[in-house]
C-alpha cells in the first residue's frame, strides 16, 4: 500500500446539533427575519446545511434599538469587573465547545478541520480571555483615566474567518462596554449563530450582543443606520471605501481592515528549510483567504532557482480535499463567485505572460477547489502582482538588492503585512523599519496574538485591532468636565496642573456608582 | 563532476575532495559546512509539531505498526549484558509476538561489541543482513558511548566486532573534535572507522553513524555533523546513544532526514536514519514514519534506509497491534519481555 494515501480519518459531525433554520439573535432571543431566507452551504459539496434568516432595514432597527436599550440599560453602567466576569464565562464556553465550533466552522467555510481546531477557536478563546482581563483596566488603555465607552458598535465581517473575525470585534467592544449589532457574511453565518447560543448560555443580558443575518443589503443599512456611533468592517477594499464614503460627515468612529497583497521577503541566508515552510504557510493557509496572506514572494535572484524546486516539491505533498479530514492541508474554495475570481485572475496571470504551474492533485467533483498554483517570471506591472487574489496562488518576483527588496514590497497599494527571511538579525530589524505594512513578521508567518495590534497602512484600511490600541478603538476620553470655575477666564496658568484633579474626583464617584 | 560520479564512482576521500576543493582540513570543511544554510530553531519545532498532528487510521495505522516492528533495531546496551541476556533478547526478536506467527520480526539486534559472538549463535540460521526473514546483528563500537579512547582503540574495537560477525557497526563521533572545530579529526576517523569495517572478502559491515545530538545542542550542530559524517562515508547517520538526554526527537530527526533529502538531491545517494533513544510508543513511532514519509520520500522506509533504535517501542507496539485485531486493549503480561 501507499502510506502516504492515508486512510480517511475525518471529524465526527456527530457533536453538531444543527437545526434547520436559523432566526435573527435580537435582544437575546432568536426571531424570524422580515427579508426572504437564503441558505448556507458546504462549499466542499455545495449540499445544504440550513437556512439563514435575511434582516431588512425594519430588523436592522430592532437590532440597533435592542443594542441601544442594552447599552443606556444595565450595559454601559455595569463595572468593568463585571463586564469581565461575562467575557471569561464566554471565553470557557468557546473552549468547552471548540471541537462543535471548529467542526461547524470548517463544515460552513471550507477552511481544513486542522486549522479551524488549532488556529481558529483556539484564538476565539484566547481573543475573549485577553480582553476580558482588559475590563477592569481601562485607566490604562492609553486613553487617560475613566475612559468612555462608544455606545451602539455596528460590525460588519467576512467570511474567510467567520468566528475568529467575530471575536476579534465582539470582545474589545464589550470589555470598554459597547453593546453590538454584528453581521457575518453572507456565506459564513452559521458559527456566529452557534455563539449567539454560547451567549444565552452565558447569561449575557439581552441586546448586548446582536447578530443579524443577511447578505450586503443589510450590513449596509446597519453601518448607515443614524443610532450607530462605531462601525467596524473587515472586508474587501472597495466595500470599505464605500463605508468610509457613508459614514463621512457622521459622528461614526470607523475601523477599517481590508485587502493586502503582502510581499514575503526572502534572502539568500535565509533558513531554506523554514522559508519554504513559511512560504506555504504564507499563502496556502486557509486556502489563501487570508487578508495577510504573503501573495507575493520577493526572492533573491541567486537562489530563485532553488527555491522554486523545493517549494514545488514541498506544495506536490499538500493534500488538498475533504475540509473535515484531520489530514486535509488544503479545504474548499468558500463560494462559487470566490472560485470564479480566482480563476479570472490566473487566466489573465497566463495571458500577460507569466508561467503558472499547479500542484498535480485530484480535485473532487463537487464543491469549489483550486489546486495550490504559483506563478513564476512575474513582474511588478502584472495584475496577480498588484491585485488581491484571495485564493491559494503565488505570484513571485525577484530582487537583486535589500533596497531593490524595500522598494518592491512597498511598491503597492496595500500594506497590511509583509515577511522577511533572514539569518542575519540586523537585517531583519533595517528591512522592518522600512517596510510600509502594519504586521512585519520575521522568520515566520501568519502567526496571531490577542496581545498584538493587527492593521494596515494605505488602502489595506485604519486603525488597529488587538492588544491595546484595538481596545482604544471602542474608547473615547473621558468626557471633558466643564465645572463653572472653567468657564471664568482667569488663571489658565495651573491647567496641566488642575485638569488631574477635575477628572479624577468624578472618576471616583462614577465607579462607586457602578458598583451599586 | 556529475552527482552521479560523485556518489558512486569516488571514494569519500576523493568525493569530498571534489566537493571542497581541497583536502578535508578543518578550514575547508569550515567554510563547507559553514555555508550551508541554517536552521530556524522555532520553525523547525513548527514544521515538526505539524507532521506530528497527522491522524493515522484504521489500514494506514495497521501498516504502519508492521512497518515500525521491521524498522526495529531491537536494543540491549547495559553494563550487566549477558549471554543470557541476549539470548532473550534474540528470542524476542525472532518471535516478537508468541500469539501472532504473522507478526513480522525487528530489523536487527543490537548490542555490545563483546556481545556480538552471543547474539550471532542465538540467531543461528536466522542470522541474516538485508534479507526478508533475516535479522542482522549490530554492534556499537568505538568506546561508546563517549568514544573517549585513542583511535588505535577506536579502530581495534571495530575490527574485532566485525570478525565477530557484526553486520552493522554503530559508531559514536568525536563530540569534543566537532564542537572545537576540528572538523578534519572528526572526519579522518569516519573514514578510518569505515575502512575498519571491511571484511577479508571486501564487503563491509554498515556503518551508522552517532552525532549524539543532545550534546551537540544547536539544530545548526546537527546538520553540519550530519553533512560531515555523510561526506566521509557513513551508510546511516544516528541521532543518539541512548545514554544522553535529550536522545532522538522529532525535530532533530527532522533536520538529519532534510540533509539526507538534499544528499540525495545533490548524488542521487540515498543515507539511512535512525532516531534512537526516548521513542517508546506507538504514537511517537508513527509520528516518525510520516516525517520520513513527507520529508524524504515513503521509499526510506525500509530497513536500509531507516531504523528506530529502541527497547520498550517494540511491545507498545505490539499491544497496538492486538488492539487493532480484537478491538480492545490487552496488558503487559500479554506480550513477552525480552
Amino acid at each position: 500500500m501507499n502510506f502516504l494515501d492515508y486512510a480517511p480519518a475525518p471529524e465526527s459531525q456527530a457533536i453538531l446539533n444543527l437545526r434547520s433554520d436559523y432566526g435573527l439573535f435580537i435582544d437575546g432571543e432568536f426571531v424570524a427575519g422580515r427579508g426572504t431566507p437564503f441558505q448556507t452551504i458546504d462549499p466542499a459539496t455545495e449540499k445544504r446545511i440550513a437556512m439563514i434568516a435575511n434582516a431588512n432595514t425594519a430588523d436592522v432597527d430592532a437590532a440597533v434599538a435592542a443594542a441601544r436599550r442594552a447599552y443606556t440599560g444595565a450595559w454601559s453602567r455595569l463595572s468593568g469587573s463585571d463586564r469581565g466576569k461575562y467575557l471569561f464565562r464566554i471565553a470557557r464556553l468557546v473552549q468547552e465547545r471548540a471541537r462543535e465550533l471548529a467542526v461547524a466552522e470548517s463544515l460552513d467555510n471550507g477552511k481544513p478541520i486542522k486549522e479551524s481546531r488549532d488556529v481558529d477557536v483556539p484564538l476565539v478563546a484566547a481573543w475573549f480571555f485577553y480582553y476580558a482581563g482588559w475590563a477592569d483596566k481601562l485607566d490604562h488603555a492609553g486613553l487617560g483615566p475613566n475612559p468612555a465607552s462608544l455606545g451602539v458598535a455596528a460590525q460588519v465581517i467576512p467570511w474567510n474567518f467567520p468566528l475568529l473575525m467575530l471575536a476579534w470585534k465582539i470582545a474589545p467592544a464589550l470589555a470598554a462596554g459597547n453593546t453590538v449589532v454584528l453581521k457575518p457574511a453572507e456565506t459564513t453565518s452559521l458559527t456566529a449563530l452557534l455563539f449567539a447560543e454560547i451567549l444565552q448560555q452565558a447569561d449575557l443580558p439581552p441586546g448586548v450582543v446582536n447578530i443579524i443575518t443577511g447578505a450586503g443589503d443589510t450590513g449596509q443599512a446597519l453601518v448607515n443606520h443614524p443610532d450607530v456611533n462605531k462601525v467596524a468592517f473587515t472586508g474587501s477594499t472597495a466595500v470599505g471605501r464605500a463605508i468610509a464614503r457613508s459614514v463621512a460627515g457622521t459622528d461614526k468612529k470607523l475601523t477599517l481592515e481590508l485587502g493586502g497583497k503582502a510581499a514575503n521577503i526572502v534572502f539568500d541566508d535565509a533558513p531554506i528549510d523554514q522559508a519554504i515552510e513559511g512560504i506555504v504557510n504564507g499563502i496556502f493557509f486557509n486556502q489563501g483567504h487570508v487578508c495577510c496572506a504573503g501573495s507575493r514572494l520577493l526572492v533573491q535572484e541567486s537562489i530563485h532557482d532553488e527555491v522554486i524546486d523545493r517549494l514545488k516539491d514541498r506544495i506536490s505533498t499538500l493534500r488538498l480535499g475533504d475540509p473535515l479530514d484531520k489530514n486535509t492541508d488544503i479545504g474548499a474554495i468558500n463560494s462559487a463567485d470566490q472560485l470564479r475570481r480566482i480563476t479570472e485572475l490566473t487566466a489573465m496571470g497566463e495571458q500577460e505572460g507569466a508561467e503558472r504551474w499547479s500542484a498535480d492533485c485530484a480535485i473532487p467533483e463537487n464543491g469549489f477547489w483550486f489546486a495550490p498554483t504559483i506563478f513564476t517570471n512575474v513582474s511588478t506591472s502584472h495584475r496577480i502582482a498588484r491585485d488581491e487574489i484571495f485564493g491559494p496562488v503565488l505570484s513571485v518576483l525577484t530582487f537583486r538588492t535589500p533596497a531593490e527588496a524595500i522598494a518592491k514590497a512597498n511598491n503597492t497599494p496595500y500594506g497590511l503585512s509583509a515577511g522577511i527571511w533572514t539569518d542575519k538579525g540586523s537585517r531583519i530589524l533595517a528591512v522592518a523599519d522600512k517596510l510600509r505594512a502594519g504586521v512585519i513578521w520575521a522568520n515566520t508567518f501568519n502567526r496571531f496574538d490577542p496581545a498584538s495590534p493587527f492593521g494596515g497602512y494605505k488602502e489595506s484600511g485604519y486603525g488597529r485591532e488587538g492588544g491595546r490600541p484595538g481596545l482604544a478603538a471602542y474608547l473615547k476620553p473621558a468626557p471633558s468636565l466643564k465645572p463653572a470655575a472653567s468657564l471664568k477666564p482667569a488663571p489658565r496658568r495651573p491647567r496641566a496642573v488642575r485638569a488631574p484633579d477635575a477628572t479624577a474626583a468624578p472618576a471616583v464617584s462614577a465607579r462607586k456608582k457602578a458598583a451599586k | 563532476m556529475t552527482s552521479s560520479q560523485l556518489a558512486t564512482r569516488l571514494a569519500p576521500r576523493d568525493r569530498t575532495l571534489a566537493l571542497l576543493g581541497g583536502e578535508a582540513t578543518d578550514a575547508n570543511l569550515r567554510r563547507y559546512l559553514h555555508g550551508i544554510p541554517g536552521i530556524d530553531a522555532v520553525g523547525l519545532e513548527q514544521r515538526a509539531a505539524d507532521l506530528g498532528s497527522r491522524s493515522i487510521k484504521t489500514t494506514s495505522k495497521k501498516w504502519a505498526l508492521d512497518t515500525i516492528i521491521r524498522l526495529i533495531d531491537l536494543t540491549t546496551l547495559e553494563g550487566a549484558d549477558t549471554r543470557g541476556k541476549v539470548r532473550s533478547l534474540v528470542g524476542k526478536a525472532l518471535t516478537p509476538d508468541a500469539g501472532d506467527p504473522d507478526c513480522p520480526r525487528v530489523a536487527a539486534v543490537c548490542v555490545y561489541g563483546d556481545m556480538v559472538p552471543h547474539a550471532v549463535e542465538a540467531l543461528g540460521s536466522a542470522h541474516a543482513a538485508g534479507t526478508g526473514d533475516g535479522i542482522a546483528v549490530a554492534a556499537v563500537a568505538t568506546a561508546f558511548p563517549s568514544g573517549r579512547a585513542s583511535l588505535a582503540v577506536k579502530l581495534a574495537d571495530t575490527a574485532d566486532a566485525v570478525a565477530a560477525g557484526a553486520d552493522e557497526i554503530d559508531m559514536v563521533i568525536d563530540r569534543g573534535a566537532f564542537l572545537s572545530g576540528h572538523y578534519g579529526l572528526v572526519f579522518d576517523e569516519i573514514v578510518a572507522v569505515k575502512e575498519a569495517c571491511r571484511r577479508p572478502d571486501g564487503s563491509h559491515a554498515h556503518l551508522k553513524v552517532i552525532l549524539e545530538t543532545g550534546e551537540l545542542n544547536t539544530y545548526d550542530n546537527v546538520r553540519r555533523a550530519s553533512w560531515l559524517a555523510i561526506l566521509a562515508g557513513g551508510d546511516f547517520i544516528k541521532t543518539s546513544t541512548g545514554k544522553v538526554a535529550p536522545a532522538a526527537t522529532l525535530p532533530v530527526t527532522l533536520s538529519m532526514l532534510e540533509v539526507v533529502r538534499d544528499w540525495h538531491r545533490l548524488t542521487g545517494e540515498k543515507i539511512g536514519v535512525k532516531p534512537a533513544g526516548g521513542i517508546r510508543t506507538s504514537k511517537d513511532a508513527i509520528k516518525y514514519l510520516v516525517t520520513v514519509a513527507e520529508t524524504v520520500g515513503e521509499e526510506w522506509l525500509q530497513p536500509h534506509l531507516f531504523r528506530f533504535g529502541a527497547s520498550s517501542l517494540l511491545n507498545d507496539v505490539l499491544l497496538q497491534r492486538q488492539k487493532m485485531t480484537t478491538g480492545h486493549y490487552s496488558g503487559p503480561d500479554y506480550v513477552t519481555i525480552d
